[in-house]
């Protein structure tokens, strides 16, 4: 039986597959260049010069939001675990509370290019700035790693690439894309991009939902029980016995994995609001008031696409099988392009996976301009060089950036290749909740908040979580993690976010109040007055 | 709304101005009404999230019950999960833009700066 369906796990044909993938990334890089001439100055290039509407950068956050983990990671972990997959949806999308209400326009206000411009504003310039960068760069890089561990996966099931050394020269070609994205179009261009691949990758989910929910007859729990079905039939090993309507079937084991849902559940709603590729396109609006309305477009679009996700992914247990997902080249990260598949034959299959991947590229651009944007801005015009530079030394720099840290996470992807990204992407959470939401809350909320308590907590929060990842299973001692030869797990959990993310809230306190520092009362009093008001920032109306 | 070709001052406020508006008690007022809606909002479905995670990872037979066909309180309590998110959206934006931009407007302009 196995051998029969690891022959049959070629779908589609390979031609076809990447003429129509090439034919989109032609057109988005056309669109790219052609936004690109308006690029001129430092605030064109990191913050399309405010010029978005609230609506249109909705859109924008909602396609920097749905990247791969949410398509083919949620997907996967839903068709081949149920319910436990459908947790990541639910924490995706709640967080989005998080930064509407504390963070999005209190920031918009009071920054204007990078996160660090808020978290240093009434703290010690050089100190916060270098640790936000720092913080940015590591939460950038997991991020990137699990999208580069995405593409390799879909490309590896629309070519047909079993071979892990073929994979690896696909996920360095997809790196080249990704830097050539960056160096031409700044940030306006790919806003424009990151709306084009929103539109297109939620309407292929919707249109896929729809064609799903057709197969059996509009009746949702009928899906459901054939879901049911094709798991209890499965040959694969521990699949049969998974009731996947229920709770439990990843994380019901033993009480560590109960612990390590709970932790995950904690770094998916604490993450979004500390993302800095998210945070950053708060600054892509000219108001606050356009900041909290590109925030609703965005609750929308996320909304209604993990909705869908829920259909794809039980559809895909129905419909293809978690054995047949299981023995692709893309492991479970394939069940929404094996679903396209079953659905609308090759055609379909093609495009789907050309928005998968327009969706990893534009994702994957976005975050690399907003790490080099930081180290450019932060790190080497206000730490290193003191404001001497000019904006186009900056520019310059961010430039050099992008292409060093995508020659890093082209090599971290190779080692992640074959890992779930929703997975990989909870990392990336973790650390951003660790290392800058606490920071984040405190400058907005707390007036005694000093330097040495941000510093406690963004360098507690970042090396706890990554110190902590670094000894999980993730990373060794199971037959999936990224050195499956090594073991020196030493930490239980997978995700560490119940240790690292409290650990990092409290330091924040503890440093505060053990420092004798209260801040400079004028600074702290501009920057309430500025973060609520929105003064300086917006332009007056004259009565 | 009528508008005056009032032009935006050049310097920017002081410290000492910014103070002056931080103790004044419009700005108290801006600020306590965004902390009362915000706080008990972030509050409630910080719990609500974390009763459902609590309950998806310790309470399996309770969330496997069926309500409709293979539709369970798993299922439903998820979806509650979007509806939530969905209404708390809507309050917060008609809260915003009653409550706090005409505030927040009004401090504005009587500070009449602007940077960019």
């Amino acid at each position: 039986m196995n051998r029969v369906l690891a022959a049959g796990t070629q779908v589609g044909n390979p031609v076809i597959n990447i003429s129509i993938f090439a034919a989109f990334v032609i057109v988005t890089l056309v669109i790219v260049i052609r936004a690109s001439r308006t690029n001129t100055d430092a605030t064109e290039f990191f913050t399309a010069g405010h010029a978005f509407s609230g609506p249109q950068n909705g859109v924008a956050i909602a396609g920097d939001y749905l990247s791969a983990a949410s398509f083919l990671g949620i997907a996967g972990a839903i068709a081949v675990y149920g319910y436990d997959g459908f947790l990541y949806s639910i924490g995706f999308l709640v967080a989005w509370l998080v930064a509407l209400l504390l963070v999005a326009e209190l920031l918009r206000n009071t920054g204007k290019f990078t996160m660090a411009d808020v978290l240093s504003f009434r703290l010690k310039q050089k100190p916060v700035r270098l640790a936000a960068a720092t913080s940015t760069m590591a939460v950038s890089l997991f991020y990137l790693l699990a999208q580069m561990a995405g593409a390799g996966g879909l490309v590896a099931l629309l070519l047909d690439i079993n071979d892990r050394f073929a994979q690896s020269v696909v996920i360095a070609v997809v790196g080249l894309l990704m830097i050539v994205y960056v160096l031409v179009g700044g940030m306006k261009g790919t806003t424009w991009v990151q709306i084009i691949k929103a539109v297109l990758l939620i309407a292929g989910a919707a249109f896929m939902t729809l064609l799903v929910l057709a197969k059996f007859g509009g009746n949702f729990s009928e899906m459901l029980g054939s879901a049911q079905e094709m798991v209890r039939d499965a040959t694969a090993v521990g699949v049969a016995e998974r009731d996947v309507l229920a709770p439990g079937a990843q994380y019901g084991g033993s009480t560590t994995s109960k612990i390590n849902l709970l932790s995950l559940g904690l770094a998916l709603v604490l993450g979004t609001a500390g993302l800095p590729h998210v945070l950053m396109r708060f600054y892509t609006v000219p108001t606050a008031k356009e900041a909290r309305r590109s925030v609703v477009w965005a609750i929308a679009l996320i909304g209604a696409f993990y909705l869908f996700t829920l259909a794809l992914g039980y559809g895909a247990a129905a419909i293809v099988g978690p054995d047949r997902i299981l023995s692709s080249p893309g492991g479970q990260n394939s069940a929404a392009p094996l679903l396209a598949f079953e659905l609308g034959g090759v055609l379909l299959l093609g495009i789907i996976s050309a928005v998968a991947f327009a969706t990893i590229l534009a994702v994957v651009a976005g975050l690399t301009i907003t790490a080099s944007a930081s180290f450019a801005h932060d790190v080497y015009a206000t730490v290193m060089k003191k404001h001497t530079v000019t904006e186009d030394e900056q520019v310059r720099v961010s430039r050099i950036t992008a292409v060093t840290l995508g020659a890093v996470a082209i090599a971290l992807g190779i080692l992640a290749n074959g890992q779930n990204v929703a997975f990989l992407v909870a990392l990336a959470f973790a650390v951003a909740a660790s290392a800058n939401l606490p920071t984040i809350i405190y400058s907005l909320y707390w007036r005694r908040f000093n330097t040495r308590g941000a510093l406690w907590s963004m360098y507690g929060g970042l090396i706890s979580c990554i110190v902590l990842i670094v000894f999980s299973p993730a990373v060794s001692g199971s037959k999936t993690s990224m050195l499956p030869g090594a073991d020196f797990q030493l930490f239980p959990l997978s995700n560490p976010g119940i240790v690292s993310i409290p650990l990092a809230f409290a330091l924040g306190i503890l440093g505060t109040l053990t420092s004798r520092d209260t801040g400079d009362p004028e600074l702290n009093a501009e920057m309430q007055v500025r973060s609520l008001t929105g003064v300086g920032a917006e332009k007056a109306t004259h009565h | 709304m009528a508008t005056t070709d009032v032009e935006p001052r050049e310097v920017p406020p002081t410290g000492a101005q910014y103070l002056a508006v931080q103790a004044s008690p419009e700005f108290q007022e801006l600020r306590r009404t965004l902390r009362r809606f915000v706080f008990p909002v972030t509050a409630f479905f910080l719990i609500w999230y974390s009763s459902y995670v609590l309950l998806g990872a310790f309470a399996h037979d309770f969330m496997d019950n069926k309500v409709w066909g293979n539709i369970n309180v798993g299922l439903i309590l998820g979806l509650g999960q979007f509806l939530t998110t969905f209404l708390i959206t809507g309050l917060y934006v008609r809260f915003a833009n009653r409550e706090l931009d005409p505030r927040a407007e009004a401090i504005r302009n009587e500070m009449h700066w602007s940077e960019r």
